[in-house]
């Protein structure tokens, strides 16, 4: 059946080999909305981190402990371990050709990732509540 | 099979660098560069939530003279990555594009990169005497 330009090959024809058409929109829309996200919750963490040199424990507690902090904190460790995950997924898809050794740094991630954004909300759960 | 050859990457031995390859490429290592921070970051909030021993460690790390050099490259990717991820940004929303522009944007990147990681230890030490 001819499309609409008069071309005999079929539409799915076409298309093929023009590359996937599986979840890269929502990778790339995940990866801008933690972009936006991480600029003013960076800057935040910067500014906050810059007056925590060599300061001991006490002190830093004081400033991590506030519920304000834990919020914030949060949102940034979850929106900066997001945007790491994703973009270090692009590099390993761009560089490594093995497919079993893509798979499991894909995976290692992943797991690696949200494992540290557990562990860094916990310790800031434990920090706020029982003052560290 | 598509009728026309698809677009290739370029090939980067004869490939002359300029201002927009390089803070193409350097974004990319200042983004990986930047995801082995999230390790000591993690390390340095579990340190606080576990005693004063586990805080002083890790403040002693940070202090030292590979921790302080660390961070401070960390200072640089992270302010590089965050100015250039803003032109991207910018790109995304469809302005920038005409060359001369771009080529301004990118220089604009590198001295604000430069501008803001020495303000931000300037800041850094000065609260250090002051606090």
């Amino acid at each position: 059946m001819a499309n609409a330009k008069g071309n005999l090959r079929s539409d799915l024809g076409r298309v093929r080999g023009l590359g996937s058409a599986k979840e890269g929109v929502r990778h790339w829309w995940v990866q801008r909305v933690t972009a936006i996200a991480l600029i003013p919750l960076s800057l935040w963490f910067v500014a906050g981190i810059v007056f925590l040199i060599d300061v001991d424990r006490a002190t830093a507690i004081q400033w991590l402990g506030s519920p304000v902090t834990l919020g914030l904190m949060s949102l940034f460790l979850i929106a900066l371990i997001y945007h790491t995950v994703l973009g270090l997924q692009v590099v390993i898809e761009d560089y490594i050709h093995s497919h079993a050794v893509k798979l499991t740094l894909l995976l290692a991630i992943q797991f690696a990732g949200w494992g540290l954004a557990a562990a860094g909300i916990i310790a800031m759960l434990l920090i706020t509540i029982y003052g560290g | 099979m598509a009728s026309h050859p698809r677009p290739i990457a370029p090939h980067l031995q004869i490939y002359r660098p300029q201002l927009t390859s390089i803070t193409s490429i350097l974004h990319r290592i200042t983004g990986i560069f930047l995801s082995l921070g999230v390790l000591p970051l993690i390390y340095w909030l579990v340190a606080a939530a576990t005693s004063t021993e586990a805080f002083d460690q890790a403040q002693a790390l940070a202090g030292s003279i590979i921790g302080r050099t660390l961070l401070f490259f960390w200072t640089g990717a992270f302010f590089y990555h965050l100015l250039n991820g803003i032109r991207h940004l910018a790109w995304d929303a469809g302005w920038g594009y005409e060359l001369t522009t771009a080529y301004r944007t990118g220089w604009t990147v590198f001295i604000g990169t430069v501008i803001l990681t020495i303000a931000a230890w300037a800041l850094g030490y000065w609260a250090r005497g002051n606090v």
